[in-house]
């Protein structure tokens, strides 16, 4: 018996400890395994480009890609959050193009300082968010459908008070808070940085995202359990839509211009599904990842800096991003059902 | 003293009543059987005790004090505890997560995972039922396990009222047997009451103190479980459908 002693020096106690370690670090690497596939292919991505064109990592290069990587991340938090509730917002995106429009009316017709304009214009937005979820919720409208609803009627009301032209940034914002709100360098990524740290802890830490898991997995026994579900999703509606506010100021502020069409009237919302699919966010409900969201985002930004600087068009990029979706969705499916079935 | 009276409770869904005039009193320390048919409401009550549905007419007193259920939340802060018959879980939530599910232990604003974690092992081996790891998913779980959870969710609640919606339906002999136990153990420290709806009445018998039965949404049977035999109880629930039947039979 002599050749088993040395291992006896660790007593049985401490060996199981160390077993139950080891067993937890691998579900939590399986279960992280999602963002981390996404982030390689963000990384490999970024290797081809660099090999493919010498001017993809330099500084300005990446400033370009954080610029186009900020506002899609911003409103796929919010998609992130409402696909895990079991719901979706197609009307952020017009949401993303009314708020610059709303802080410039109240600012140049209403003659109201910058801080409570903005105010204002965060608070019609939320309010814009309520409406979403309580249709959903109250009436019982497939989400899908009732935000194609208010997609439109709002795109009919900031067309119309616009005139679909667009407007100067109100001198009272300009300078320092117009800096702060975009027009700085890297602005809209400290405040892309700053939203996915917080929601990540939301979604992961906090009552508020478990029971926006529960609602989304399971609504029944989530009700059964006392779970406010309207109340869950009315919020998380609301946080979507203030979060397609943020996403749009900030764009408005750095191409100095308050443009109808930012958001590109369906594309900010359809990147933003895109990021979230591709991070690894399932349309079912129940699970998603807002870290997974924002590399998604990343990936997007990539390709299409990428494409544009190695000459193709953006015709092809839809090719490429279609493609993406489908097979991130299919690699999805796949992975949970590995997920399921290995490893207890 | 009646822990729980539920007096000329009503309950429609659209055309159909489930429940017509239901009287129903729970004693303090008492183990309330209820049976009745597949569809015959005895859910529908539960819901309505527990308040997820909101009777149409009647009145409940809880502890002597007439009360209107607002919510689930409501009934708990009033000491009613439920396993519902769907369970209530959440696939995608650890176990240990779904046995806090709404009652989530926290350290600011944060949720306190570690502490969760513990009681919910504390709480499952005590209950002596084998659930491997208090952090798989619940969707890994086999249906007894499941069942299990719910169960243990709802019994170390620190519930005076506890509603327990057939909660030995996925058990195996075992665990049944188990849970029989646990209940019987709650029943001797007299503290808590419960209603346990169950199919299989050999166990009714075995750790309930009375019996109920529902039928066309009232109940038509109130006997102590010492007064009935098994066959008694059988032929009471069969009864109805052989008469049913012979009518059939004379008509065609
Ligand atoms: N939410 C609901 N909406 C509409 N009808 C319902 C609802 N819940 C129950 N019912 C109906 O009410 C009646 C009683 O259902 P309930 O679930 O209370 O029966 P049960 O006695 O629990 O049956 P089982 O033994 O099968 O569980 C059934 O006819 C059912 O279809
Ligand atoms: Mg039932």
């Amino acid at each position: 018996m002599t050749g088993t002693l040395p291992r006896q020096q660790e007593t049985p106690a401490q060996r199981d400890r160390r077993l139950l370690t080891l067993l937890r670090t691998g579900g939590t690497v399986l279960v992280r395994w999602r963002e981390a596939s996404v982030l390689i292919v963000a990384i490999a991505m970024a290797i081809y480009f660099r090999a493919a064109n010498d001017v993809f990592l330099t500084h300005d290069n990446l400033r370009n890609i954080a610029q186009a990587t900020a506002p899609a991340a911003i409103v796929a938090v919010g998609i992130v959050m409402l696909l895990v509730s079991g719901e979706i917002d197609l009307s952020v995106g017009v949401v993303a193009a009314l708020a610059p429009f709303l802080v410039h009316y109240a600012i140049d017709n209403y003659g109201i300082p910058v801080i409570p304009a903005f105010l204002i214009a965060f608070a019609i937005s939320a309010l814009i968010g309520f409406c979403n979820g309580f249709i959903v919720t109250k009436f019982k409208v497939p989400s899908l459908v009732a935000t194609l609803g208010s997609y439109y009627l709002l795109l009919g009301i900031l067309l119309t008070t616009s005139h679909a032209y667009p407007a100067q940034i109100p001198e009272a914002a300009q300078g320092r808070i117009q800096s702060i709100f975009g027009a700085a360098d890297w602005s809209s990524l400290i405040w892309c940085l700053g939203v996915v740290a917080f929601y990540h802890i939301v979604l992961t830490r906090t009552r508020w995202g478990l029971h926006t898991i529960s609602v989304g997995g399971n609504l029944i026994g989530a009700t059964e359990a006392g779970i406010r579900v309207n109340r869950i999703k009315i919020g998380n509606f609301m946080m979507a839509s203030m979060l397609g506010a943020l996403a749009g100021i900030l764009e408005a502020f750095r191409i100095n211009s308050i443009d109808p069409n930012i958001g590109g009237g369906t594309a900010l919302v359809f990147t933003a599904i895109s990021a979230a699919v591709i991070g690894g966010t399932a349309l079912a409900g129940g699970s998603g990842t807002v870290i997974g969201a924002l590399l998604g985002a990343l990936i997007l930004a990539e390709l299409q800096n990428g494409f544009n600087l190695i000459g193709i068009s953006a015709n092809p990029f839809n090719i490429i991003l279609g493609s993406a979706i489908l097979l991130s969705m299919i690699a999805n499916q796949y992975l949970s059902r590995l997920r399921r079935t290995g490893g207890g | 003293m009646d822990v729980l009276v539920a007096e000329h409770v009503a309950k429609r869904f659209g055309a159909l009543t489930a429940l017509r005039d239901v009287n129903l009193r729970l004693e303090k320390g008492e183990v309330l059987g209820l049976i009745g048919d597949n569809g015959a409401g005895k859910s529908t009550l539960i819901k309505v005790i527990c308040g997820f549905h909101q009777p149409d007419s009647g009145r409940l007193v809880v502890n002597g004090q007439e009360v209107t259920l607002r919510s689930v939340d409501h009934a708990r802060s009033l000491g009613i505890d439920t396993v519902y018959q769907g369970l209530a879980l959440i696939n995608e939530l650890s176990v240990y997560h779904n046995m806090f599910l709404n009652r989530e232990l926290r350290v600011g604003p944060l949720l306190n995972n570690r502490a969760m974690r513990r009681l919910a092992r504390a709480h499952l081996e005590d209950m002596g039922v084998n659930i491997p790891n208090v952090n798989s998913e619940v969707a890994k779980l086999s249906g007894g396990q499941r069942q299990a959870v719910a169960v243990a969710r709802a019994v170390y609640s620190d519930a005076k009222i506890l509603l327990l919606d057939e909660p030995l339906a996925a058990m195996g002999a075992k665990e049944g047997t188990l849970i029989l136990d646990l209940i019987r153990d709650l029943k001797a420290r007299g503290e808590v009451s419960v209603i346990i709806i169950a199919h299989n009445y050999a166990q009714v018998l075995d750790v309930c103190d009375r019996v109920n039965l529902l039928q066309h949404g009232t109940i038509t049977f109130d006997k102590p479980t010492a007064d009935v035999s098994l066959d008694e109880l059988t032929e009471l629930v069969v009864a109805e459908y052989r008469a049913r039947r012979t009518r059939g039979n004379g008509g065609g």
